[in-house]
Order: C-alpha cells, then sequence, then structure tokens
C-alpha cells in the first residue's frame, strides 16, 4: 500500500440519465504532490470529487484512493480523506469550535484531542474571534475557511478541496495557499479544483485541464504552458472604434489578424518581443498609440483557450 | 506520509452506530436549544389540545367512560397524541437536515450510516422528555389525578416515550423518502390523523361504528393508550404493556432499517 499513489483514476464515466458528466478520464496523483484539476462551470470536477470522497459511485471505470478501490471499500477510503466540498458543509446552528468538534468526534479524534484540534484549526485559519459565535452570522469568506478548517480535523493523508478559494479575498486565498503548501511539506497529498487558472499555476505540480468531462491535457503546469505558450502582447486601443482600425492596420502590414476583445487587441506569437516592435511599426504612421501595453506570459487561461477554443467563463 | 489503515473490528461495528447516532444528536440538541422556536412550537400544539380537550369534551360523562372522569381518560391520549405528533417534527427535521451541505461532508466521513438517522430520533426523543414533563405539569394543574401510584405513572410515561421514539422512525423514513420539508409535513399530517383519531385515545372505541372499530382496535396507538391508561387509573396492565412494546419494536426493526436504506440511496 505505500508505494500506492495517493490517487488513481482510470476509464472514470459518470452518467446522471442523459447527462454524461465525466466521459472516461485517467489521472494518477503521487503522494505527496498536489494535482490541480482545472475547468469551467460544469466540467465535471465536482463529480469527480463525489466519486473519490465516496458520496457517489462511477457508473463505471475505476478510482482508487491509496490502494483503495472507493467502490469497494468505501469504509476504508472514509478513513484516509478529508473533503471541502463546493458548498460550505457545516452547520449554520453551532459555532465553529461545535462544527470542529462534531466533525473531530465522527471521525473518531480520541476525545482527549477535540479541543486542542479545534482550538489549533480556529488559530490557523484566524477564527479565534468568532468561534464561539454561531456559523450562520458568519460572513461567506469565513464559512469557507470552517469549511476548509473541517476537512482538515483527522489530518487525512490525501485532501480534495473543490474550488477551495472561491469567495476568498486576496489576504484568506494567500493564507489558504501558503497552508496547502504547508500539507504537502508535511507529506500530505492535495487535489483542487479551481477555475483560477493562477491558482492551479501557483500550488500544483501537475494540472489536468477538464473540459465536458473529459480530460484534454494533462502535465506539470509549466510544461503546459512550454508546449502551448507563447508571449501574448495585449493593446488597450481606449475604444472599440479605434481597435478595430488598428486590427486593420496590423491585419494589413502584418499579414496576421490579432484578436479582438471590446477596446482590447491580443496577439500571442513564442517571439514576442519582435512582435511587439512590428506592432508598433505598422501602428506608429499612423498615430494610432494604443492607450496601454500588456506583454505577459500566457497564463492558463490562455492554454485553455488553445485547447479547447473558447475561453473559460470564470477568471478572476 | 503512509496511513495504516485496518478493517473495523467488531467492537467498532456495533459501538460506532451508537457513538455516531449520539454525536449527531448532540449536534440536533444545540440546535434546539439555539433556534428556540423549534421547541416552543412542538410544546404549544399539546398544550393547545390539552386545553381544548379538557374544556371542550370536560363535561362528557356516562356509562363508556365507566364512571371515569373525562380528564382522567383524556390524558392518557393526550400524553400519546402529542408523541405520534412530534413525530412528524422528525419528519421535518431529517428532510431539511438532508438540503444541508452538511449531509455531502457526512457522507464522506467514516461515520455509521445510520448516525444522521438515529441522531434524528434521539434528539427528538429528548425534546419529547421536555414536551411530556411540560404537559403533565399542565395536566395536573388542570385535574389530571393519577389513580394507581407514581411507579405506574412513570411507566406509561416511559411507554409514551418509546412509542414517540418508534414513530419517530416512521416519519424518519418518510421525511428520507420525500426529501424536503414541506412535502414532509404534508406527507405526514393525513397520515397521522386517522391513526391518532381512529383510537382510544379521545373516545372509547366502543362509541365507533363496526368497521371503524376493527381498525381503532388494532393500530399502535390504541394500543400505547390502553396500556399507559390502565398503568394510569388501575387494572391488570401486564399483557397490555408488551403488546405495546411489541408494537414499539416491530415498528423500528421495519422502519430504522428501511430509512438508512433511503439514505444510502438519497444523494
Ligand atoms: N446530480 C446531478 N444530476 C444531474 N446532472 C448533474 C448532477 N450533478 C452534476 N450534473 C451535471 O454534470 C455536469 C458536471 O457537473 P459538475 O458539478 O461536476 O461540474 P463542475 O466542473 O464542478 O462545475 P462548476 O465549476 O460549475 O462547479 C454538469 O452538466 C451538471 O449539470
Ligand atoms: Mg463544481
Amino acid at each position: 500500500m505505500h508505494d500506492a499513489p495517493a490517487i488513481a483514476v482510470s476509464g472514470l464515466t459518470k452518467r446522471f440519465g442523459d447527462v454524461t458528466a465525466l466521459g472516461g478520464i485517467d489521472f494518477e496523483v503521487p503522494q505527496g504532490t498536489v494535482f490541480g484539476l482545472l475547468g469551467p462551470n460544469g466540467a465535471g470536477k465536482t463529480t469527480a470529487i463525489r466519486i473519490l470522497t465516496t458520496i457517489i459511485r462511477p457508473s463505471s471505470g475505476r478510482a482508487e484512493v491509496l490502494g483503495h478501490d472507493v467502490a469497494e471499500e468505501p469504509a476504508t477510503v472514509r478513513r484516509l480523506i478529508g473533503l471541502a466540498g463546493q458548498n460550505a458543509a457545516v452547520d449554520p446552528n453551532l459555532t465553529a469550535r461545535e462544527n470542529l468538534r462534531l466533525i473531530g468526534r465522527l471521525t473518531r479524534l480520541p476525545a482527549r484531542r477535540l479541543d486542542p484540534r479545534a482550538a489549533e484549526l480556529l488559530e490557523q485559519f484566524d477564527l479565534v474571534a468568532a468561534a464561539d459565535r454561531p456559523v450562520r452570522t458568519y460572513s461567506g469568506g469565513m464559512r469557507r475557511r470552517l469549511d476548509v478548517a473541517a476537512a482538515l480535523v483527522s489530518e487525512p493523508p490525501v485532501l480534495f478541496l473543490d474550488e477551495p478559494t472561491t469567495g476568498l479575498d486576496p489576504q484568506s486565498r494567500g493564507a489558504l495557499w501558503e497552508l496547502i503548501r504547508q500539507l504537502l511539506r508535511e507529506g500530505t497529498t492535495v487535489l483542487l479544483t479551481t477555475q483560477y487558472l493562477e491558482e492551479a499555476d501557483r500550488l500544483a505540480n501537475r494540472v489536468a485541464v477538464i473540459d465536458e468531462g473529459r480530460i484534454i491535457a494533462d502535465d506539470a503546469p509549466g510544461v503546459l504552458k512550454e508546449r502551448l505558450g507563447q508571449t501574448v502582447i495585449e493593446l488597450d486601443m481606449g475604444d472599440e472604434a479605434r481597435a478595430a482600425e488598428a486590427a486593420t492596420l496590423i491585419t494589413t502590414r502584418l499579414q496576421r489578424a490579432p484578436g479582438r476583445e471590446g477596446p482590447l487587441l491580443r496577439l500571442a506569437a513564442p517571439d514576442g518581443s519582435m512582435l511587439l516592435m512590428d506592432v508598433m511599426h505598422a501602428l506608429e504612421g499612423d498615430g494610432m498609440v494604443p492607450r496601454t501595453i500588456a506583454v505577459r506570459e500566457s497564463s492558463l487561461d490562455d492554454v485553455f483557450l488553445a485547447l479547447t477554443g473558447h475561453r473559460t467563463e470564470d477568471t478572476p | 506520509m503512509t496511513a495504516v489503515v485496518t478493517a473495523p473490528t467488531v467492537v467498532e461495528r456495533v459501538y460506532a452506530p451508537i457513538h455516531d447516532g449520539l454525536a449527531v444528536a448532540h449536534r440536533n440538541l444545540i440546535a434546539l436549544r439555539r433556534v428556540p422556536r423549534l421547541l416552543i412550537f412542538s410544546t404549544v400544539q399539546p398544550l393547545v389540545f390539552i386545553l381544548m380537550f379538557r374544556y371542550v369534551f370536560g363535561g362528557v360523562t356516562g356509562r363508556a367512560l365507566n364512571g371515569i372522569s373525562y380528564v382522567d381518560f383524556m390524558m392518557p391520549g393526550i400524553f400519546v397524541q402529542a408523541a405520534v405528533f412530534g413525530a412528524m417534527n422528525t419528519a421535518i427535521g431529517l428532510a431539511t437536515d438532508m438540503q444541508t451541505g452538511l449531509m455531502e461532508r457526512f457522507r464522506s466521513l467514516p461515520m455509521a450510516r445510520s448516525a444522521v438517522l438515529s441522531g434524528r430520533t434521539l434528539a427528538d426523543l429528548t425534546r419529547n422528555v421536555f414536551v411530556v414533563s411540560l404537559m403533565t405539569g399542565v395536566g395536573f394543574a388542570l385535574g389530571f389525578r393519577v389513580h394507581t401510584d407514581a411507579w405506574r405513572f412513570l411507566a406509561g410515561v416511559v411507554l409514551v416515550l418509546l412509542f414517540g421514539f418508534a414513530m419517530s422512525w416512521i416519519f424518519a423514513t418518510i421525511g428520507m423518502a420525500v426529501g424536503d420539508p414541506e412535502t414532509a409535513q404534508a406527507a405526514a399530517f393525513p397520515m397521522l390523523v386517522p391513526l391518532v383519531f381512529a383510537s382510544s385515545a379521545f373516545v372509547p372505541v366502543a362509541t365507533m361504528p363496526g368497521w371503524l372499530q376493527a381498525f381503532a382496535n388494532n393500530q399502535p396507538v390504541s394500543a400505547t393508550v390502553e396500556a399507559v391508561r390502565t398503568l394510569v387509573l388501575g387494572g391488570p396492565a401486564a399483557s397490555l404493556v408488551w403488546q405495546a412494546l411489541a408494537w414499539d419494536a416491530g415498528i423500528v426493526a421495519v422502519f430504522a432499517p428501511l430509512g438508512v436504506w433511503l439514505y444510502r440511496r438519497a444523494v
């Protein structure tokens, strides 16, 4: 069991009536790594997590956690995992402390560990001040933090986080990222889903891009970017009319059509600095000075666009 | 990190449902304390019933009652009906539970699959202890008197609570089956009314038409009311008590597995 991957998924499908939520996915997550599942709304991220956490059964295919099949040995799998689902799964009538104690009892933490463990997590998630207030009085972000804390009560070796930072302010998000890195150093395996491309990029050792129930890319974030990545140049022309005019100029003079989005023009090329000079030349004579110019390495968002032909629907 | 996991032992298998049921019951009781309107409304109905029956039917006398005053006749019935109507809250509470995100987490935890249901029925049992105590006080204030002794009265109260617990399992199953609180309430109410009123709770069965007597004499509300009434008003009670207990055991034996089975299936 020691050498088993933390998570192994093969040929996994899930149908809900006519809807195919997962159309056969395969991936493997080595122990002690962070795996990012990246995809737009309805891609099948939550469905994959619900199968891996034994909440629903797959239609076909296999899913294993530390070598234990989720459909055949759900009781064993449940003792190895922690889950923070997409929707806050805490009791609004209980305080944060009571919620954490409840989860502690239900995960069979020894009684003497309940209070110290709850206190530790409240501290770690910056909830000490509100610890003894009913959760229904919490803000969305506080509830979210408590939810992630609840997933950690039993110190599970494999952790599932479904869009853990959705609804968190930048500071809490940064704190959660730091915490995930800390867990990683302690040997925990983390599978997280996200629509925040930056998040997968920063945290994950490996990223699978999922769209309409299929994995369309699975690689290290750096490799993905290298394979599909380019330098992206974004020109803000101020308004749409000017953008259209500039687009025409660039198209005729450089024989390449920029992407257009409102006042924005977007071009991508492996050799970005060369392209930028050419573009400036093309526009110069006609006084089409862009309001702002942004040059950046392609993000996972661009990768997604290149892979699927459409943009992710929600980007931060 | 390596994790060593062993299969649950026999002790764990027996212990887990109790331990986890109590943990969930504790959670439900905290909510009851923190949202007191739940408790208030579950006591208002029985109190209204006591007052109505005490004063609307209180003048009823006659041979059918065997010379017992109506208030003494009806109080066992009132106790039992409170336990039965209280069980409706189990259906509503559980259907509400099933809609919360917490269930999603519960399913991923290594807890007993029965705990959500047993936690709810145990919490409702605790609530019934409170309701029955309050009703006892009000009943005495309105002229109810125990004709036997304190022990027999106490035995009657325990029987009422056990019956309420058994009914909770029926309504837990209904709550699981329908899945939302409004439907749970709508489904539970019409089932409860004939059980409570076509019984010996408020009028002697002998006054009913024959076809109704057949039902009224062979259903658990009557069985429990008869046992409690005999305990409180006097007479040989043992066989009636056993009958009532048999109903309770039978109901739990059927509905607990059914409810848990529905819980496993519902996602
Ligand atoms: N219980 C269900 N019944 C029917 N269809 C479902 C059910 N659960 C999910 N689906 C469908 O399966 C598909 C995948 O849903 P899923 O929740 O896994 O997406 P997701 O990637 O988590 O999306 P999001 O980013 O919006 O959370 C969707 O088309 C969804 O409508
Ligand atoms: Mg989702």
